[in-house]
């Protein structure tokens, strides 16, 4: 069970940078696992290998695969073969205008764009918050850098259920300006900037960039913005991908926060809108409805697979 | 560092600051002082202040000791709570925490097929979680032609009444909770398992040890560092599970799945018992997070001597 999703993904990228690195000096001198070239010359260890292998296939199809392929095939099945043999293998009679009338009866291409919107303005926050705090803490380092860098740190060792209430009353009002973000966009996605995890992943890995490159920049006249745009921002694509994609995702399937920050429904995201939508939507239209939710996320995984599942598969191969 | 700058800050003047690049340095880290200030910092240091008030957002608020403890504690859904997070957590470990172990081990000997093991086993945890429990919820319908119901008909079991009994109730969540999480587990441990000196399994086998033996004297104590952390991140996450009983079930049925965060969701922003109680949210919270804390610490403490780095 994840410890990945329920916290945050903690030891992802810094175990992985070491496990990269093992596994590419693993990979050059003799590629082998748990078992060996010469053990699997016994048949009998070969095919119970085999098995197993096959075994696990079929638990991952059915298992993992399954109920996602469920969905596919009931979004797309009228309600009463839905209801009648839930099992069926392929349905009787397709019904494709079910995608249709959900995202145009049940307004879910407005709520879609909501979604995309809070997404977006996430990531962007989270790009924007840790590249800056990652740049000024490892490049520029003010003396005050190290106490700040504390205080970030610090903040991952609060449990982010401690924060719901009273981050809730900070957007109702914040401190000084006394605004109400409550039923904006704003609220939905700046919290999600505060994210200690991003500005220390940056923060390390700007750290590791070679301080040749930085100083010669420096030499030739290039301030601080010179710096951080064009020589430093260049050079950290593949960790700017990996904080790109978990932060879209995330977004994608936050649940609580936008639930409590957005009770205007024409504000809310697909996750928040689906439950309410559920009781009073005929059952083949509302799975319907689930199958588009879950289109975007999973072509999205499908899509940058590599910065998911890299730690330490083809990660050796490419950084 | 430090030494070096203490000696030089009698020196230092506001213009060689701004010369020195110190604006610049301040201008960029702008943004994280903001975002964090206002929605970091901020709400842990309100916290510990609202913990001890009782608020209404109209009135200012008003200092009230240590009421808010005392209500929170006097609350006869609060051991319910416990009692249900807690088994939950153990329902959890029980099943959710070997199948992830399992899958990876079986998985990082797999050389073609790695790669769409990973993808599948992963699958699952890109599925937005309510959208996973939509589904889930109409997966365990409890008449006879429900979708569980109907494949466990066919081997003669059930109807299971899976969200209506306060028995299955617990169990059910927690078989959708693992399926939406377990993904992210295994990809952990593959990345940790590729890092597995193969001298080890080599000299293992010179030593005439079969796969098992290999799995028990070098692949698992390879784990043992990594499965202490995902063990104790999986009890802190599943200390704080609301959205699997929030929408099954709402804590039902006869808050058989009341959590300790739905208890402080309902307390705060409920429907049923009206909210507004912010104090007893924050000071339940508050509760929660020491809890979590002082488990932590004596977590690391007992089990430092087994980690093996």
């Amino acid at each position: 069970m994840s410890a990945g999703l329920w916290a945050r993904p903690l030891p992802r990228v810094g175990g992985k940078r070491k496990a990269v690195s093992k596994a590419a000096s693993s990979e050059s001198s003799d590629s082998r696992g748990l078992t060996s070239a010469f053990e699997l010359r016994h048949n009998g260890l070969r095919w119970t290998r085999r098995a197993v292998h096959i075994a696990l296939l079929v638990f991952l199809v059915v298992g993992a695969l399954g109920p996602l392929l469920w969905l596919a095939r009931a979004a797309i099945t009228p309600t009463q073969d839905t209801l009648r043999t839930p099992m069926a293998f392929w349905p009787h009679g397709i019904a494709w205008q079910n995608l249709k009338t959900a995202w145009v009866d049940l307004d879910l291409k407005l709520y879609f764009k909501n979604t995309l919107i809070i997404a977006l303005g996430s990531w962007a926050t989270q790009m924007l918050v840790a590249t800056t705090a990652g740049y000024a803490l490892s490049i520029l380092r003010p003396r005050y850098g190290q106490i700040l860098y504390g205080a970030v740190l610090a903040t991952m060792f609060v449990p982010a259920v401690v924060l719901l209430v009273p981050l809730y009353l900070t957007v109702l009002n914040l401190p000084i300006s006394h605004t109400n973000l409550v039923n904006t966009y704003w609220a939905a996605f700046l919290p999600a900037g505060a994210s200690a995890f991003n500005v220390a992943v940056v923060k390390r890995f700007f750290d590791n960039l070679p301080r040749e490159v930085i100083d010669a920049a420096r030499v030739d006249g290039a301030g601080s913005f010179r710096l951080f745009w064009y020589v430093v921002l260049p050079m950290s694509r593949p960790v700017l991908g990996v904080v790109s994609v978990f932060a879209v995702l995330a977004a994608w399937k936050d649940f609580i926060w936008p639930l409590i920050v957005l009770p205007d429904p024409a504000k809310q995201p697909l996750s928040v809108r689906l439950p309410s939508l559920a009781p009073v939507t005929e059952l083949d239209i509302f799975l319907a409805a689930l199958l588009i939710s879950t289109v975007v996320p999973i072509a999205f995984f499908v899509i940058f697979q590599r910065f998911f599942l890299r730690g330490g598969l083809d990660g050796a191969v490419k950084g | 560092m430090t030494v070096t700058d203490t000696a030089h800050r009698q020196r230092r003047s506001p213009l060689t600051w701004w010369r020195g690049g110190g604006a610049g340095a301040l201008l960029f880290l702008l943004p994280m002082l903001l975002i964090f200030g206002l929605f970091s910092w901020w709400p842990i240091l309100r916290t510990g202040v609202m913990s001890f008030q009782h608020t209404n957002l109209v009135e200012p608020a008003q200092w009230i000791g240590l009421e808010n403890f005392r209500n929170v504690l006097h609350d006869p859904l609060l051991p319910v709570a416990i009692r249900n997070t807690a088994y939950f957590a153990g329902l959890a470990f029980v099943f959710g925490y070997p199948v992830p172990l399992l899958m990876a081990v079986i998985m990082s000997d797999a050389r073609r097929l790695r790669g769409l093991f990973s993808m599948l086993a992963y699958l699952p945890v890109v599925v937005p979680p309510a959208v996973a429990v939509l589904l889930w919820r109409f997966f365990y319908d409890a008449s006879p032609s429900g979708v569980f119901n109907s494949v466990l008909g066919k081997v003669g079991v059930g109807p299971v009444p899976w969200l209506e009994s306060s028995h299955a109730v617990m169990p059910a969540l927690v078989l959708e909770a693992t399926w939406a999480a377990a993904g992210g587990t295994v990809i952990i441990y593959l990345a940790a398992l590729v890092s597995v000196p193969p001298e080890l399994y080599d000299a293992a086998e010179a030593d005439g040890a079969g796969v098992f033996r290999k799995i028990w004297h070098v692949t698992l104590p390879h784990l043992r560092g990594i499965m202490l952390i995902t063990l104790i991140l999986q009890i802190i996450g599943t200390a704080q599970v609301f959205l699997e009983p929030y929408l099954f079930t709402d804590g039902g049925p006869d808050n058989s799945s009341l959590t300790v965060l739905l208890l402080i969701f309902n307390y705060a922003f409920g429907s049923t018992t009206g909210g507004g109680d912010y104090g007893s949210a924050t000071a339940l919270s508050l509760m929660l997070a020491v809890a979590l804390a002082i488990l932590s610490f004596i977590y690391f403490r007992v089990t430092r001597s087994w980690s093996t780095s």
